[in-house]
């Protein structure tokens, strides 16, 4: 039983950290509401005022924001079922008894640690450039017409660089999560003769529905911020193709100076991230307990 | 029990592993070998693998050009302190929160994690202007602080699952034994606490290092570590693959081999204990 003496010490412990989240979360915010209901450009300082709702209206009835807002969720869902669905493939590959395992683990999980600007920088010039890159030489090779993937489908690339970088996570995961598979199980549905998709369906995938929820819930955080990929490789574009909410807002904020607007920016994504946070925190509440 | 596999089956799931596995991996390796060539190797058509004059003058090119090392410097300092520094608040956080669990226990650590939610985009701006303001703004101190506050959360998740795995009887154990406060923190939970702190520690090391969204809004020069440094790559010298090539690699060498070896403690870690 702790003492009252020992309660007092444990809060005087986590206080620390609590205050500082508290702190990290609680300023920006307040300041980036304020922001929000000025008129606040930083070529034109000393003339800020109120000016209520009109940076969401202009905000909102922008044709880019809600490409930005489509695009966000794209990204996330996109890059979402490529991982997971490709990281369930191949961890069912990897848990068969295959020679050299550790090594082939190693290459797999390797671009998870490939900092974004280089994986982006990377694949942008090396890889998607449509005169040097080694796509448009694969294309020319096979005799078609290379494609300018940035320009064509920068969304899709974007996408596919950013599901390059996590899908060795999602497998990773996915993988430790199948081998705690108990195998007694496996044989005896085996001997029930039951179907390899039976068994997928009816054993594996239930199994492994906690850790799916773990990706999910850890992609999300990091994917509805996605950023270093979209400036170091189409800057959004072409005209807004690739702009993400996060992308929108630094560009209104730091490369157009409206504070104002980009405020409102950043408080519309705050909310959508919310609505996300609450629908997530529920289903890993329901796995993870 | 192992099961009988046939060898066709074997192999068949041995070259598609390895087919898959040097697919994925394939970009990095490529990143690899065109640093070490010409810059007119670089852009051969068709592409040269391996028979080329193998050559270290990019990575020679890649200093003296511009201060790297300085920028490898920061990526080391930032990533290193920022996670020392959550340590600082975590270790104590999840210290009482292990042992001393209070009813909103729970709740707490859950709304630490919620957090992490919080888009970058909603708090740029009043960041930024606050350390435009006070004078933060591309200095190592202002983005070591930013990255630590970020990772907190994970930090402190973390060490709470490992704590929670310290038996508490040992501590009674010791108790009985007549060991005191500080005997009983030195000799009995200190030794079983490391090995959870080093994963921590690994861990956020490497997702610091590769932070890219704070680290590109809050440096610019001075303080910039290597994501920085690589995205000034962007144009117009990307056109240099081989360099490119050189400054990538130096960029993801030393994080590449400590990824490697924290692995496993990626994914307890990386999923709160909850798979492991």
């Amino acid at each position: 039983m702790a003492t009252r003496h020992q309660k007092t010490l444990a809060r005087f412990m986590v206080a620390p950290s609590v205050l500082l989240l508290l702190g990290w979360m609680i300023v920006p915010l307040a300041m980036t509401l304020w922001f929000s209901f000025q008129s606040y450009n930083l070529l034109s300082p000393g003339m800020e005022q109120f000016i209520g709702w009109t940076n969401y209206k202009y905000f909102l009835s922008d044709p880019a924001f809600w490409q930005a807002m489509t695009n966000t969720l794209l990204i996330v869902i996109g890059v979402l079922v490529i991982t997971v669905g490709g990281g369930i493939l191949l961890a069912l590959l990897l848990d068969q008894p295959i020679m050299g395992q550790g090594v082939v683990r190693i290459l797999m999980i390797a671009p998870f640690f490939i900092m974004p600007t280089v994986s982006a920088l990377v694949w942008k010039n090396m890889f998607m450039n449509p005169v040097n890159g080694l796509f448009a030489w694969v294309a020319k090779a096979v005799g078609a017409q290379p494609v300018d993937f940035l320009a064509q489908y920068p969304l899709m690339s974007i996408i596919g660089i950013v599901a390059w970088q996590w899908l060795p996570f999602a497998t990773l995961i996915l993988l430790t999560a199948l081998q705690s598979l108990d195998s007694e199980q496996m044989e005896a549905a085996e001997m029930d003769g039951a179907s390899a998709w039976a068994k997928f369906t009816h054993l594996v995938l239930p199994h492994l529905s906690r850790a799916i929820t773990v990706v999910i819930l850890i992609e999300t955080i990091f994917l509805l911020s996605v950023f270093a990929e979209i400036l170091v490789t189409t800057n959004g574009g072409p005209g807004y193709a690739s702009t993400n909410l996060t992308y929108l807002v630094y560009s209104q904020a730091l490369l157009q100076y409206d504070v104002g607007g980009a405020s409102a920016g950043g408080i519309i994504a705050v909310i959508l991230a919310n609505i996300v946070a609450i629908f997530l925190m529920r289903m890993i509440g329901k796995t993870l307990e | 029990m192992a099961r009988k596999v046939s060898d066709t089956r074997r192999w068949t799931f041995t070259i598609l592993a390895w087919g898959v596995a040097l697919a994925i991996f394939f970009p990095i390796l490529w990143t690899i070998l065109t640093s070490f060539k010409s810059e007119a190797d670089a852009i051969a058509s068709p592409p040269k693998f391996l028979f080329f004059n193998w050559t270290l003058e990019n990575y020679a090119e890649v200093q003296s050009r511009s201060p790297y090392f300085r920028h490898f410097l920061n990526s080391v300092i930032i990533s290193v302190g920022s996670t020392l520094l959550g340590l600082l608040f975590a270790i104590p956080a999840a210290w009482s929160m292990a042992f001393q669990p209070a009813k909103r226990t729970k709740d707490l650590l859950m709304w630490m994690l919620s957090t992490k939610m919080m888009p970058a985009a909603g708090v740029l701006i009043p960041m930024y202007l606050l350390f435009r303001s006070s004078g933060l703004l591309d200095t190592r101190i202002g983005i070591t602080v930013v990255l630590m506050l970020i990772n907190l959360p994970i930090i402190t998740w973390m060490l709470y699952t490992y704590f929670r795995e310290i038996p508490g009887e040992i501590l009674e154990a010791a108790r009985m034994d007549g060991a005191s406060l500080g005997k009983e923190i030195l000799y009995v939970l200190t030794p079983m606490a490391v090995p959870g702190i080093a994963s921590t520690l690994l861990l956020n090391v490497i997702l610091a290092w590769n932070e890219a969204f704070w680290t590109l809004n809050l440096t610019t020069s001075k303080a910039a570590p290597l994501t920085t440094f690589i995205a000034s790559y962007s144009s117009p010298e990307g056109l240099f693959y081989a360099k490119l090539s050189a400054a990538s690699t130096m960029a993801i060498a030393p994080i590449l081999i400590l990824g490697w070896f924290s692995q496993k403690q990626l994914v307890r870690g990386l999923t709160f204990g909850a798979v492991k």
